[in-house]
C-alpha cells in the first residue's frame, strides 16, 4: 500500500534533485519552507511533529536540504513532508506539501464498520500501523 | 413610441399627468458621479426602431427601480432622486446596433442579505420591456457595504483545502455515468473505483435526486460505503457531492442532515433550486460543516447569448455572494461555451478578493470582495489528461477539474482512467514549478509520464486527438480572441 497524500504521490518517488527543483519554486515565490514527520499517518492527523520551526529566514535549497538530510537521519522509517507556506493576506495557508520520504512498509488502513439501525453505518479509518505506540511503528 | 414623444411633441412638466419620457424624469443623468456605496450594472442593450439609445437605457433604470410608464403624484411623497436609479454613460459597441448602458443604483434600494430582492429589482421586470429589442446584464459592482451583508461561501478555497489537506494542484473529480439509470449499488461502484484509482471527488450529475431507478437514502448509502473504503485504500480524505436537490426545503433539509450523518464532506445542489433555497443551503453548510458544491443547471438558457439575458459573471457574483464553496464555472477546451477570456474573468471573479476592471475578460467594473472567501470554480464537461497542460494554464491551480467520461471511459477501467488524471496533474505541476514551459511542452511532459504509467499512455491513446472546436457564442467586446 502507499499513501497517496501530497502533491506528488502518484509519480515516482522524487530524487534530492526534483525535491531541491521544488524546493526552489518555494523559495522563488516568497513561501518559506518546513519539515514535519510523522509515524501516524492517518489522513485526518493534521499535526505531523516539526523539525524546527518553520524555515522563515532560509532562502537557500541547499539548507534546506541539509535540514532534510538531518531530520532522514533521526527518522529514516517515517513519513516525512515538505511544506512551502504562502503567507499572502487572502491565502495564510499551506501553497505545497509533498511527502519526501516514506516508511519501507506501508501496511495501510482498514474501514471499521458500526452496523447502525435503518442500514445505516458508521465507518473510522484506522491505520494498522498506530497500534504500536508512537516510535515503535514501522521497524528500520 | 409612446414613452419617447408626446403626441403633439410639446415639452411637458415632470409633475403634469400622462406619459413623460424617462430621461426626462431623472433616470438619465450623465453628470451623476456614482457614489462608493452605490450597485452599478452594465446593461447591453438593442434599442427597438425609433428609440433613441439614451431613452431606452433610462428605461432600464427606471423601470428597475423606481419609475412605472406613466407620472405619478405619489412619487412626490418620497426623496425620489434618492431612490430613482440613474443611467450616468451609454456607449455604443462600434459596428453593432448595440449600446452599453451603465446604471447606478443606491444601496437604499436593496434589502440586506437577499439575492431574491437584488434580482428582482435589477432583472425583475425591464428583460420584457417593449421599448427594447433585447437586454442583456453584462456586469455588477457590489459595493462592499453590500457585500457585508451576505454570508458568502460556507468555507472557501482555503478552507476547504486545509479541510481536505490537498494543496498545491487542482483537485480531482468525475461525475458518475451514465447520468440515469444506475441502480444505487452499482452506481457505488463507479464512486469507489474512481475514488481508490486517484480522484480526490465524484460527483451526482444535476439530474440525479431520486428517481424510480435510485432513491436517494440508497444512494446516499452506498456512495458513503465507497467514499470510506477509498479512503482506507489511499489514505486520503475522498468525497462524492451527495446531491440534495429537492421539490422541496423540507426534503432538502433530511436529505442534508442525512448525509452529514453518514460523515459525507460535501453536498450539492443545483442553480434550479433558486437563489433563496441556495441561500438557506448555503447557512445550513456553514453551521454543519459541510462544503457545498453547485451545478449551474440551466444557466445556459440566459447566459449563453450575447444580446439577452445574464451573463454568468453575474450569476458568478451573485452566487460566491449567495454562498457555495463550489461553482461550475467553464473548461475553456472542453465540450460546453466558453471563451478563454471570458472564462478566465470568471474565475478570477470567483476566485480573487479584489479585482480592476478588465475588458478583454469582460470585466466592466472593478470589485472589492472585502475578504469574502472565495468559491473554488469546477471545469466539467468533455476534458480529458491530454489538456492538461491547457487546463492548467488556462484555468490556474485552485479549480476542481472534472473528468467523468474522461475518467469512465478509460478502455483499462475506471480506476485505471482516475490514475491517469492523477498521474498527468500531479506530473504537469511538477514541470511547472520546475521551471518547464509547460504549455507548450505539454504534450511532451505528459508523454514522458506516460513511459512509466500505463494507464496514462492508454488514456492518451484514447483521446489524442479530441477536442471541441466551435467558436463560442460570446465573446468580451475588447477583442477577438481565439477560442477552444
Amino acid at each position: 500500500m502507499r499513501i497517496t497524500q501530497g502533491t506528488f504521490s502518484y509519480l515516482p518517488d522524487f530524487t534530492d534533485d526534483d525535491i531541491t527543483a521544488q524546493v526552489q519554486y518555494c523559495l522563488d515565490n516568497d513561501w518559506p519552507l518546513s519539515i514535519e514527520y510523522t509515524d501516524d499517518p492517518h489522513p485526518r492527523n493534521v499535526y505531523w511533529d516539526m523539525w524546527g520551526l518553520p524555515m522563515f529566514d532560509l532562502n537557500d535549497a541547499a539548507a534546506i536540504m541539509y535540514e532534510l538530510n538531518r531530520c532522514r537521519e533521526a527518522f529514516p522509517n517515517h513519513y516525512i513532508r515538505i511544506n512551502g507556506y504562502d503567507r499572502r493576506y487572502g491565502r495564510q495557508t499551506t501553497a505545497l506539501s509533498f511527502i519526501v520520504q516514506r516508511p519501507k512498509e506501508e501496511p495501510g488502513f482498514r474501514v471499521e464498520r458500526q452496523e447502525f439501525a435503518d442500514r445505516q453505518v458508521k465507518y473510522t479509518i484506522h491505520a494498522y500501523a498506530t497500534d504500536r505506540p508512537s516510535g515503535m511503528r514501522y521497524e528500520s | 413610441m409612446a414613452i419617447a414623444v408626446k403626441a403633439d411633441g410639446a415639452q411637458k412638466s415632470r409633475w403634469s399627468a400622462g406619459v413623460t419620457p424617462y430621461a426626462e424624469m431623472g433616470y438619465y443623468n450623465a453628470d451623476y458621479e456614482p457614489k462608493d456605496t452605490d450597485i452599478l450594472c452594465a446593461f447591453r442593450l438593442v434599442p427597438h426602431d425609433g428609440v433613441e439609445p439614451i431613452e431606452a437605457a433610462a428605461a432600464v433604470a427606471g423601470e428597475s427601480s423606481t419609475a412605472t410608464w406613466t407620472v405619478v403624484w405619489t412619487d412626490r411623497l418620497t426623496a425620489h432622486e434618492h431612490y430613482q436609479a440613474k443611467c450616468y454613460r451609454v456607449d455604443s459597441v462600434p459596428g453593432t446596433d448595440q449600446y452599453i448602458a451603465y446604471i447606478a443604483y443606491d444601496l437604499d434600494l436593496f434589502e440586506e442579505g437577499s439575492i431574491a430582492n437584488l434580482t428582482s429589482s435589477i432583472i425583475g421586470n425591464v428583460f420584457g420591456f417593449k421599448a427594447l429589442k433585447s437586454l442583456r446584464l453584462e456586469d455588477m459592482r457590489i459595493p462592499p457595504h453590500y457585500v457585508k451583508t451576505f454570508q458568502g461561501p460556507p468555507h472557501g478555497i482555503v478552507m476547504e483545502r486545509e479541510y481536505l489537506n490537498k494543496y498545491g494542484r487542482p483537485l480531482l473529480g468525475a461525475t458518475t455515468k451514465p447520468k440515469l439509470g444506475l441502480s444505487a449499488r452499482n452506481y457505488g461502484r463507479v464512486v469507489f473505483e474512481a475514488l481508490r484509482g486517484g480522484l480526490d471527488f465524484v460527483k451526482d450529475d444535476e439530474n440525479i435526486n431520486s428517481q424510480p431507478f435510485m432513491r436517494w437514502r440508497d444512494r446516499f448509502l452506498y456512495c458513503m460505503e465507497a467514499v470510506n473504503k477509498a479512503a482506507a485504500a489511499t489514505g486520503e480524505i475522498k468525497g462524492h457531492y451527495l446531491n440534495i436537490t429537492a421539490g422541496t426545503m423540507e426534503d432538502m433539509y433530511e436529505r442534508a442532515e442525512f448525509a452529514k450523518d453518514l460523515g459525507s464532506v460535501i453536498i450539492m445542489i443545483d442553480l434550479t433550486i433558486g437563489y433563496t433555497a441556495i441561500q438557506s443551503m448555503a447557512k445550513w453548510a456553514r453551521k454543519n460543516g459541510l462544503i457545498l458544491h453547485l451545478h449551474r443547471a440551466g444557466h445556459g438558457t440566459y447566459t449563453r447569448q450575447k444580446t439577452h439575458g445574464v451573463n454568468f459573471r453575474v450569476i458568478s457574483k451573485w452566487m460566491r455572494l449567495a454562498g457555495v464553496d463550489h461553482i461550475h464555472a467553464g473548461t475553456v477546451v472542453g465540450k460546453l461555451e466558453g471563451d478563454p477570456n471570458a472564462v478566465q474573468g470568471y474565475y478570477n471573479t470567483l476566485r480573487e478578493n479584489k479585482l480592476d476592471p478588465n475588458p478583454t475578460q469582460g470585466l466592466y467594473f472593478e470589485q472589492d470582495w472585502a475578504s469574502m472567501p472565495g468559491t473554488m470554480p469546477v471545469a466539467s464537461g468533455g476534458i480529458h489528461a491530454g489538456q492538461m497542460h491547457q487546463l492548467l494554464h488556462y484555468l490556474g491551480e485552485d479549480v476542481v477539474l472534472q473528468f467523468g467520461g474522461g475518467t469512465i471511459g478509460h478502455p483499462d477501467g475506471i480506476a485505471e482512467g482516475a490514475t491517469a488524471n492523477r498521474v498527468a496533474v500531479e506530473a504537469m505541476i511538477q514541470a511547472r514549478n520546475a521551471g518547464r514551459d509547460y504549455l507548450n511542452e505539454g504534450p511532451e511532459i505528459l508523454a514522458r509520464a506516460a513511459r512509466w504509467s500505463p494507464a496514462l499512455a492508454k488514456a492518451l491513446e484514447t483521446w489524442k486527438d479530441i477536442s471541441f472546436d466551435f467558436t463560442s457564442m460570446d465573446v468580451p467586446d475588447a477583442v477577438v480572441t481565439p477560442t477552444f
